[in-house]
């Protein structure tokens, strides 16, 4: 059984894509190919984020520490739509450098999406096991980068909607959820170390 | 009577009882007299959620040599937040928006207030065929062929007094049918404006159909704005009441976000949404992934027209 897990859990998070592909083979999409590509690869690049910041909060809540690979998974997942949300919006640009130079700079919105996703980078490059061991003590806090690109893919994602209600405030919600959880946690370890030292 | 009865009628056109019953009542509650009987595309004889021909219209009173947008692009992609934030959810949801009967209320500083069935309102004119460009704010376009009636001739038959300055449009306010409502979208109703010059200038008109027939919900049925030359969210839906009134009337994307969206609201390609370029748009339907986006045209191509509307204004400002 636990051997069908991964393989279940790799095809669950891919299957968002499979699903874009075919609605993109069967004329599925909307009027608007590009935009309801950059639209569906985005969010689930945050839905993967999301997810595999809830992994170590999960972990420590439920003492279940089978999830704990998952959370590579689901961050790699998380580059993966991320990249193709960047490589859609330069499609949707005609790869033309000055626009995107241009947007990149000039609009907060993009700036932050696109420092999300560079931030993601050396995450994603550093997942493999051999890094892990290279790195040793460095890889946990390189990690934490991640806690600013969830971030910073919450106030990108903010910013470019056209009214700030609905989903963007949910997903806002979720991430100062996980994040707060982390800081209460560091902060209660803290102040028990705390009277021992006093 | 200005809409005739097709000659042959198909059984799907034929009224059922119920909207027979529903008229009736209708018909007690106005007092009857202002409505025919007669089939009319505008009671919703085949239900609120399809359409009926439109006869007699002048076909390409107005047009662009460009390729009109398909009636599927044009009813699957919609932003009409009274459905929902979507773009396919007002064809979705739309659906079950009752558009017959349907009052009109014209009031304000006039001298001929009244509240108007549609029927009314849209009978003693001309319906005329206008192939438009439609430019959204969100940078995309499509070309749109609309048929309707100069908002000039409505305006003019309410008379409107001298302190007129602006025209205020008022959308159905409706939650039970239009759920996007219940949520903080917006400011409720939705509500739109012109200055009188604008409102008076030849090219705005009230729509009533598209593609020969009625108007679909998600287009805004059975009677909406339509401004060429401005953003698309100027061009109001499902009208219930326009008013004359003598201050800029407070818009709802204008409320809603000042900084972004402005009461002018001319397509203007000089002027960026803070958040991207308005210099390119998308033409829906035009090369597919990898087609390249359009230049986008001061006033949307209709400058020659509309610009000496705007002379001496400062639009960087006045966006």
């Amino acid at each position: 059984m636990p051997r069908l897990i991964k393989p279940f859990v790799f095809l669950a998070a891919l299957s968002p894509f499979l699903w874009l592909v075919f609605r993109a083979l069967t004329d599925r999409l909307t009027v608007n190919p590009i935009e309801d590509i950059t639209l569906t690869t985005g969010i689930w690049a945050l839905r993967m984020l999301v997810i595999s910041l809830a992994i170590t909060p999960l972990r420590r809540l439920s003492g279940w520490n089978r999830v704990i690979p998952y959370r590579r998974t689901f961050g790699l997942f998380a580059f993966f739509y991320a990249a193709l949300h960047l490589a859609t919006y330069f499609l949707d640009q005609g790869f033309g450098l000055e626009f995107i130079v241009a947007d990149v700079l000039k609009r907060r919105f993009i700036t932050v999406g696109m420092l999300a996703f560079v931030l993601m980078v050396p995450l994603a490059i550093t997942s493999t096991k051999g890094w892990i061991r290279r790195l040793g003590k460095r890889w946990v806090t390189l990690h934490r980068l991640v806690y600013i690109s969830g971030v910073l893919a919450v106030v990108h994602y903010l910013w470019k909607v056209k009214i700030s209600a609905g989903p963007p405030v949910y997903y806002a919600v979720i991430v100062g959820v996980l994040l707060g959880l982390r800081v209460f946690w560091a902060l209660r370890k803290r102040s028990r170390k705390a009277p021992s030292a006093a | 009577m200005l809409i005739r009865k097709p000659d042959g009628i198909r059984s799907s056109e034929i009224t059922d009882e119920r909207h027979y019953v529903r008229r009736r009542e209708f018909i007690k509650v106005v007092g009857g007299a202002a409505v025919a009987l007669g089939a009319s595309p505008f009671l919703g004889a085949t239900g609120p959620a399809t359409q009926s021909p439109i006869p007699n219209y002048k076909p390409k009173a107005i047009t662009v040599n460009e390729k009109l947008n398909t009636f599927e692009e044009i009813t699957s992609y919609n932003n009409f937040y009274e459905f929902g934030t979507g773009k396919e959810d007002p064809q979705r949801h739309a659906g079950r928006l009752t558009t017959s009967p349907w009052v009109v209320k014209v009031d304000g500083l006039c001298g001929k207030p009244a509240d108007y069935h549609l029927e009314d309102l849209i009978k003693p004119h001309q319906l005329e065929e206008r192939i438009y460009r439609l430019r959204c704010v969100e940078a995309w376009s499509m070309v749109v062929p609309w048929i309707g009636i100069p908002l000039a001739a409505v305006i003019k038959r309410a008379e409107p007094t001298s302190k007129a300055t602006f025209v205020e449009f008022t959308t159905l306010h409706r939650p039970s049918e239009m759920f996007g409502q219940k949520q903080p979208a917006l400011v409720w109703p939705y509500v739109e404006g012109l200055r009188m010059d604008e409102a008076n200038h030849p090219l705005a008109i009230l729509a009533v159909g598209l593609y020969g027939k009625t108007l679909m919900n998600q287009n805004g049925a059975p009677v909406r704005l339509v401004v060429p030359w401005k953003y698309g969210f100027k061009s109001i839906k499902s009208i219930v009441r326009i008013r004359f009134v003598d201050r800029m009337p407070k818009t709802a994307w204008n409320v809603s976000n000042p900084g972004e969206y402005g009461f002018y609201s001319n397509v203007n390609p000089a002027v960026d949404h803070p958040r991207w370029t308005q210099a390119r748009e998308r033409r829906i339907g035009e090369g597919g992934l990898f087609g390249q986006r359009r230049a986008t045209l001061m006033f949307n191509g209709y400058g020659d027209q509309v610009a000496s509307l705007y002379a001496g204004m400062d639009l960087k400002k006045l966006y």
